[in-house]
């Protein structure tokens, strides 16, 4: 084995974006660190608190009830979004003139801004005056997404489904054009149905980018904020205030910073643990 | 077992194939007898694996049928004919073991576990994988991996025949030559037929009993290496098996003469229209110096071990002439005869047959 050879000036070269990470991320994190253990109240006084906001805001009933709806809002659109990325991209054409249609058809609405997104949904759905609310109601459905909570959380689902499948798409589709030919013909050959091709073949042969679009879009939806505060405003009630939005209701409008940076730092450390579980356990068989 | 034939094939991925260019395949009947070995050789997009996808039923031709024994199978899917392919690169399912492997195309057809625990240790024992039954199959080198690719098509019974899509590509010269002989053993033992697609003539001469060379959509020749040695069919055939190749040298007819640069060149049948392209073949191994014959100037002397290869100027034309070690090579005023019997006349690029 050749030996390490000791080049102290190698940091050099690192300082660049130990500079640039320290400036995005570690000063404002460490901001938000402080303000978690003290209590202000203003003139830049200060004072000792220790774990008492994180003990509140573990205790309080109010988050952990956003943290429910959070990791329900989460499952479901996963549950959702996955499959039928999937399915659609399996659907899409691998050659000729109509991938490209397809592309730019399913490219299209991750190129729109969250906020009109939400301002989208929330005039399409309106009950009086909204395209899909007056044909719901038409069809003879009691349908409110301002007033019925069951209303306003399957047009909040169905926004982001209709939003991020696309991104669930284009991925699984890279994936899917990424498998020779000679899989399937050899495939074809040993006499496999399309169960058995999509089986051990081609779901086999997308994990990689499945697990990336499963990661990127636990992590979007859990801090998904624009959208339902747009489409919803968190309600109706709360029914629909997920952990972003209430953060955001502390922080600034009620200006609690000290159990709002705590709040965010348990935020933080529960999508960074759990997006570390899922990705060790995908990636755990890939080196044998 | 079976007897395959291709009647009257031709292909093109084309939808409306007009100018000669859009055929993948132009005419072609080709026999294939029982359990011969084959290699099909000739030159990248000469239409060798749409040939092959023709036999193994990927593709369903354009035009013509294919018949195992007498059995229409133009258009039968692919897995009901009873054919192994091996694909250039290794196809295995990663996330099963190499026994799964083995087992899968049996399980497909539903077959009784017991059956494939048996056949699978058979192929398994065949391909010396016997020891890595267990492990996962990703985790085979490239020639492991090209090992389950063939054995998934020898664990069917009654495989018609296999064939390989340039099988050892991106296997390491040092094992090329193990898989090669195990090829060879395996044909022996099994009996299939084996059709063996390569651009490596290294490689075709020493797998097949016959030869099928192809060139430009078309088979040009069928043979044994001998007779594509000496009695190429085509220019293409001269100059692609050899090495080096063919001298293939215009010439012009005059009044039933074949002639070179000023020489008159014996020659069986001269038979050809005036527009017709017209040239002489001769392989530098059947050219010989002597005291009166053709005037050749020597350009350079290469030696190659165990022979010598002259290049030389016929008047305008190159020739190259092999001259065996220890033999003069006369530094100037050099004169050269062509062995009348394997000096053949070709129009264009078509061999003349001696009748």
């Amino acid at each position: 084995m050749a030996t390490k050879s000791n080049n102290q000036k190698g940091w050099f070269f690192v300082l660049p974006v130990v500079a640039l990470v320290a400036f995005n991320a570690l000063i404002p994190l460490m901001t938000v660190v402080n303000y978690s253990v003290q209590e202000t109240f203003g003139n830049n006084q200060f004072f000792w608190e220790g774990i008492t906001w994180f003990a509140d805001v573990l205790a309080s009933e109010r988050l952990q009830a956003s943290l429910g709806r959070q990791l329900f809002f989460t499952g479901t659109i996963l549950i959702i979004e996955i499959p039928l990325g999937i399915a659609i991209a399996l659907a899409m054409p691998k050659k000729g003139v109509w991938v490209s249609v397809c592309l730019v058809l399913m490219a299209l609405p991750l190129l729109i801004p969250w906020n009109v997104v939400g301002a989208m949904w929330n005039i399409f759905a309106l009950p009086d005056i909204g395209l899909l609310g007056r044909m719901i109601n038409g069809l003879g459905f009691d349908y409110n997404f301002t007033q019925n909570p069951t209303a306003a959380w399957l047009t909040t689902i169905l926004m982001d489904v209709w939003h991020w499948t696309s991104l669930v798409v284009l991925l699984s589709y890279a994936g899917l054009t990424s498998i020779p030919d000679a899989y399937y013909q050899a495939a074809k050959i040993d006499g496999a149905g399309s169960w058995a091709v999509f089986r051990h073949i081609q779901l086999p042969k997308m994990k990689r980018v499945l697990t990336i679009a499963i990661l990127l879009r636990f992590m979007d939806s859990f801090m998904i904020y624009t959208e339902p505060f747009v489409l919803t405003g968190g309600g109706p009630g709360n029914t629909t205030t997920f952990l972003s939005i209430d953060l955001v209701k502390i922080a600034l409008g009620q200006f609690d910073l000290g159990p709002a940076a705590a709040m965010s730092l348990i935020y933080f450390l529960v999508v960074l643990l759990l997006s570390w579980l899922f990705y060790t356990l995908m990636m755990k068989n890939e080196d044998q | 077992m079976a007897v395959i034939r291709l009647k009257d094939i031709r292909h093109s991925y084309a939808a409306n194939p007009k100018e000669g260019a859009d055929w993948a395949l132009k005419q072609m009947d080709v026999e294939w007898q029982d359990g011969g070995a084959y290699a099909l050789l000739g030159p990248s997009g000469c239409g060798k694996t749409t040939l092959l996808n023709i036999i193994s039923g990927l593709l369903t031709p354009s035009h013509g049928d294919v018949w195992f024994d007498n059995l229409n199978v133009t258009s039968q899917p692919a897995d009901t004919r009873n054919i192994a392919q091996v694909f250039q690169f290794p196809v295995v399912y990663d996330t099963m073991s190499v026994y799964d492997n083995l087992a899968f195309p049996l399980r497909n057809r539903k077959i009784d576990e017991k059956i494939i625990d048996i056949r699978v240790h058979d192929i398994a024992r065949m391909l010396d994988l016997e020891h890595r039954l267990k492990e996962r199959a990703s985790g085979l080198t490239a020639d492991g991996k090209q090992k389950i690719s063939l054995g998934r098509g020898l664990v069917r019974e009654d495989v018609n025949a296999i064939l390989f899509d340039e099988p050892l590509t991106v296997i390491d010269p040092h094992l090329k030559w193990q898989l090669r002989s195990k090829l060879k053993e395996l044909h022996g033992r099994v009996g299939a037929t084996m059709i063996y697609v390569t651009h490596d003539q290294t490689e075709a001469l020493t797998f097949a009993d016959q030869v099928v060379v192809m060139y430009d959509g078309q088979v040009v020749q069928i043979g044994t290496p001998i007779e594509l040695f000496e009695q190429p069919k085509h220019t293409f055939v001269g100059h692609f098996i050899g090495s080096p190749g063919m001298n293939v040298l215009q010439c012009q007819l005059d009044q039933g003469k074949a002639i070179v640069a000023g020489h008159q060149i014996a020659v069986v049948n001269t038979l050809a229209a005036p527009d017709q392209l017209t040239e002489i073949g001769v392989r530098p191994e059947f050219i010989k110096f002597s005291k009166n014959g053709m005037a050749v100037d020597i350009v350079k002397v290469n030696d190659v071990g165990r022979h010598s290869i002259v290049e030389s100027k016929m008047g305008d034309h190159d020739l190259k002439i092999m001259v065996p070690e220890g033999q003069p090579i006369p530094s100037d005023g050099a004169h050269v005869i062509f062995d009348t019997a394997y000096t053949g006349f070709y129009v264009d690029g078509w061999l003349q047959e001696r009748d």
